[in-house]
């Protein structure tokens, strides 16, 4: 597994600046969560580490060199929505073979599709389907295959399980947990729910306007936060059941 | 295909489509003889038993020529389609295979075009090509290529907005090999049925433009061609030229009818059954602003009747916060919009009675009477709101249709209860229109809207998904404060338990259309007896979880509305189901419907 790195990089679009100067480090083997409100560019700086956007200044890296910006990118992604994020026309099979590195033969393809497929907790007859045979989290697990069909070093996943219903989520989130342990994915996890980046990742950073306001271990961050805006994001988080 | 094929225009094209085809096919075999059989004694005759529309200057028979015509008639006009099609698409997925500033300089030209008159275009082209078949192939096929470059650039720009594409581009796919295998499958569909009308057109084209001598040249003829020849005689032998005109617009409209009944072949829908017996009427409950009984919700589908609600008797009472939670799909929109009155045939809503503030909502016209009794604020305020229109007299209306207003003085409500739901500078964002202001923004002044009146309940569904937690957490709070400064009763529904405990006196559960569990917000998460809501409050996880265990999950899938089962629906993924569960259905008994409530799994 390997390192990602953001070296200050900023992001413009016109005259709009969206990221200013964001420095975050995925560490080997790590889960970062990346934590912020809608519109902050949690999504832009995941965009822009796999070439989707443009980067204006700074660098992203990966063990210290540029991450390629064409072909199979070592860095890969998952989206939020998964009723648009996998081709309604391709079979689940065909969508992650897509991925694969080299040309396998097609014994070899069979093996890989089925072997990805159970890391993700699918039924490898699932291979057939079409994604309109699937709920939303059997498609977001399939989408997930796709991304470690790439062999990638690290993975992005960007609000991957909000699109989804509360009793799926769960599993999901157990999936990604699994997968740390089992594969020891280095990974950058955005979410907007402190819950469930609590659950899943071991180091926050906190994203505002733009630029990093906080980020440390997860226990720390979240249970003894320093910037305001941290402070603001967690009284959001909890009931407000003593204002009623 | 079959839905096209069940209607009558549909049925019409695809007839005529396959008699002009096997004539295309079958005319210069079957007729072919008879065609180019020169017969001295009969020189442009009438029409007559045996020559149906009479004969040429060389005494051939026309009826057989129009025949005969068909083919080459419908092989230029597919040609010119095939061009105009082939073209097109590169046109348009120029941006995708050229880069950006090719791109947007090809689909600058390409509008250009576009607007330039089709019929000019051609004829420009003739010009250039020459005289003769293969010129006007050409000709009519590069005029029509622009449209095609256009249709094509709008599909392909709404698919490579789809994050599928940027999947695929970061798996390291190539842009032609992302043109064939991700754009051309899902772009296939709208461009040949837009094709087969498009050939309709071209066939009529084409027809002009050998009628003007610029197109087929003797001794080869198309259609037009024939009217061409026949145009001499027209005084005297009408049906020389009109035959292989009347030839023309039937096959045109063949082409045209079959394009046009499977661009809009309706999704299929079976009419639902006829209702049962209707329940025996009930009195609301005392004391509440809203009370349903046995209400029953019916969607016809494409797979037969879609029961989304089931038999759901609740009550609010004047000034309670009820939440409604489920799983989606589990019925909690279905039922906020019965109750908003918003229903209308072919949905069918049944119930034992039907009550909200005072007005029986079962009888025609429910959600006028309602006026501004009720308030109602959805998910995506940005569809609530009409977005060519400005805040302040949108809200306005409300107040001029309802309570009879003036302009003025429903205006200056307008940004009072703007101001009421905490925007800040209200006199100037009630004269912005609804893009410019932020999702939050957006659903407080849908809030805002639903306050013009005196509203005694207000239904909220799903308001906050799609903010985020600061915003969401600022219109939970509006909730409240409207709630206590007006004691209006508040429905709310949401699929995230948290939000639903935080604000609520009351909680329903749902579960396929039937409420599974009803006990008050604070027990939710400790005292839920019913499986369903003990298994939807595990598996979220807050701020306390136990980070060392995997959360819970609930196996399987919810049942397909379509086919609800006898017993109990949550029993294919409950721990605690048994044979019993299966066959007989749970009443909702004592605030859960569950055989085995309360016991631990
Ligand atoms: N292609 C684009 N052109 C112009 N502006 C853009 C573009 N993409 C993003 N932006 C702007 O950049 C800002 C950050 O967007 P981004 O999608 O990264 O937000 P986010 O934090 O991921 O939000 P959410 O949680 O809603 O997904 C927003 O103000 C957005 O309007
Ligand atoms: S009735 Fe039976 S199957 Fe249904 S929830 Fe209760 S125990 Fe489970
Ligand atoms: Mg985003």
């Amino acid at each position: 597994m390997s390192t990602l790195t953001f070296h200050e990089v900023s992001v413009r679009y016109g005259a709009h600046t969206v990221l200013h100067e964001v420095s975050l480090e995925v560490g080997a083997g790590r889960t970062v969560g990346l934590v912020g409100e809608s519109g902050c560019g949690k999504s832009t700086l995941a965009r822009a580490a796999v070439g989707l956007a443009p980067v204006t200044s700074g660098a992203i890296l990966l063990d210290g060199r540029p991450v390629p910006s064409r072909g199979r990118r070592p860095v890969q992604m998952v989206f939020q929505d998964p009723y648009s994020s996998l081709d309604p026309r391709m079979t689940v099979g065909d969508s992650i073979a897509e991925a694969m590195p080299g040309r396998p033969g097609r014994m070899e393809r069979q093996t890989e599709i089925a072997r990805l497929l159970g890391l993700v907790h699918l039924d490898a007859a699932r291979a057939g389907d079409l994604p309109g045979q699937l709920s939303g989290g059997q498609r977001q697990r399939v989408a997930l295959a796709r991304a470690l069909a790439a062999r990638p070093r690290v993975i992005l996943a960007d609000e991957i399980t909000s699109a989804l219903d509360v009793s799926v989520q769960g599993a999901v989130l157990n999936l990604i947990r699994d997968m740390r342990r089992d594969l020891g994915l280095s990974m950058l996890f955005i979410s907007h729910n402190l819950a469930v980046v609590r659950y899943v990742a071991d180091h926050v950073a906190v994203l505002h306007a733009g630029r990093i306001v906080e980020h440390g271990p997860t226990a720390r961050v979240l249970g003894d936060p320093r910037h305001d805006y941290t402070r603001h994001l967690l009284a959001s988080a909890h009931p407000l059941k003593e204002h009623t | 295909m079959r839905a096209a094929l069940r209607r009558p225009v549909g049925l019409a094209g695809v007839v005529l489509l396959v008699l002009v085809l096997a004539a295309a096919v079958f005319g210069p075999v079957v007729w072919g003889d008879r065609a180019t059989a020169v017969d001295t004694a009969d020189l442009l005759a009438g029409p007559s038993a045996e020559h149906w529309i009479g004969t040429d200057n060389l005494g051939r028979d026309l009826f057989a020529r129009v025949l005969v015509a068909a083919r080459l008639s419908i092989l230029l006009a597919l040609a010119a389609t095939a061009i105009s099609m082939v073209l097109g698409f590169l046109l348009g997925a120029a941006p995708m295979l050229a880069g950006r500033r090719l791109g947007r300089l090809i689909t600058a030209a390409v509008n250009v075009l576009v607007a330039f008159p089709g019929l000019l275009l051609v004829l420009f082209f003739a010009v250039v090509f020459g005289v003769g078949a293969r010129g006007a192939a050409l000709a009519v096929g590069l005029a029509g290529a622009p449209a095609f470059a256009r249709l094509c650039h709008t599909l392909i720009a709404g698919i490579s907005e789809r994050d599928y594409v940027a999947a695929a581009r970061i798996a390291g796919v190539g842009r032609v090999r992302m043109l064939l295998r991700h754009v051309l499958p899902n772009i296939a569909e709208p461009v040949i049925v837009y094709a087969t009308m498009a050939a309709g057109g071209v066939l009529l084209t084409f027809a002009g433009l050998s009628f003007l001598g610029l197109g087929v040249q003797a001794p080869d003829y198309d259609w037009g061609r024939l009217m061409q020849d026949g145009l001499n005689g027209i005084y005297i032998h009408p049906l020389a030229a009109l035959g292989p005109g009347i030839a023309v617009v039937l096959a045109g409209l063949a082409f045209n009818l079959t394009g046009e009944a499977f661009a809009s072949a309706p999704r299929r829908a079976h009419v639902l059954p006829k209702a049962g017996q209707p329940a025996p009427a009930t009195a609301p409950a005392a004391g509440s602003v809203l009370s349903a009984d046995d209400l029953r919700v019916t969607i016809p589908g494409p797979n037969g009747p879609i029961h989304a609600v089931r038999g759901v008797t609740f009550a609010v009472g004047d000034g309670e916060a009820v939440g409604v939670v489920g799983e989606s799909g589990s019925g909690k929109s279905v039922t906020a919009l019965a109750v908003a009155g918003l229903l209308e045939p072919p949905v069918r809503v049944e119930a034992a009675h039907l009550v909200v503030a005072g007005e029986d909502l079962l009888a025609p016209g429910a959600h006028r009477r309602l006026g501004t009794a009720l308030a109602v604020v959805f998910q995506d305020p940005m569809t609530s709101f009409n977005p060519a229109h400005r805040v302040g007299p949108q809200l306005a209306e409300v107040s001029r249709f309802h309570q009879g207003m003036g302009r003025k003085a429903a205006f200056a409500r307008a940004v009072d209860r703007l101001n009421a739901v905490r925007i800040g500078d209200p006199a100037r964002r009630a004269r912005q229109y609804p893009f410019e202001f932020s999702g939050g923004m957006r659903q407080r002044a849908m809030i805002g809207m639903g306050l013009m009146g005196d509203p005694r309940l207000i239904v909220a569904d799903e308001p906050t998904t799609a903010l985020d937690v600061t915003v969401q957490r600022q219109v939970l709070e509006l909730l409240a404060d409207v709630r206590r400064e007006t004691g209006a009763a508040l429905l709310l529904i949401s699929h995230d338990v948290s939000v639903v405990t935080d604000v609520c006196d009351r909680v329903l559960v749902m579960y396929a259309g039937r409420v599974v569990e009803e006990l008050p917000a604070k027990d939710l998460r400790t005292l839920a007896r019913h499986p369903y809501t003990r298994a939807l409050v595990a598996a979220v996880p807050d701020m306390e979880t136990d980070l060392d265990r995997p959360l819970a999950v609930i196996p399987g899938l919810p049942v397909d509305p379509v086919e609800t089962p006898a017993g109990c629906a949550f029993a294919p993924r409950c721990p605690l189901a048994d044979d019993h569960c299966r066959t007989v259905a749970p009443p909702l008994l004592d605030g859960v419907a569950c055989h085995k409530a309360g016991e631990a799994p």
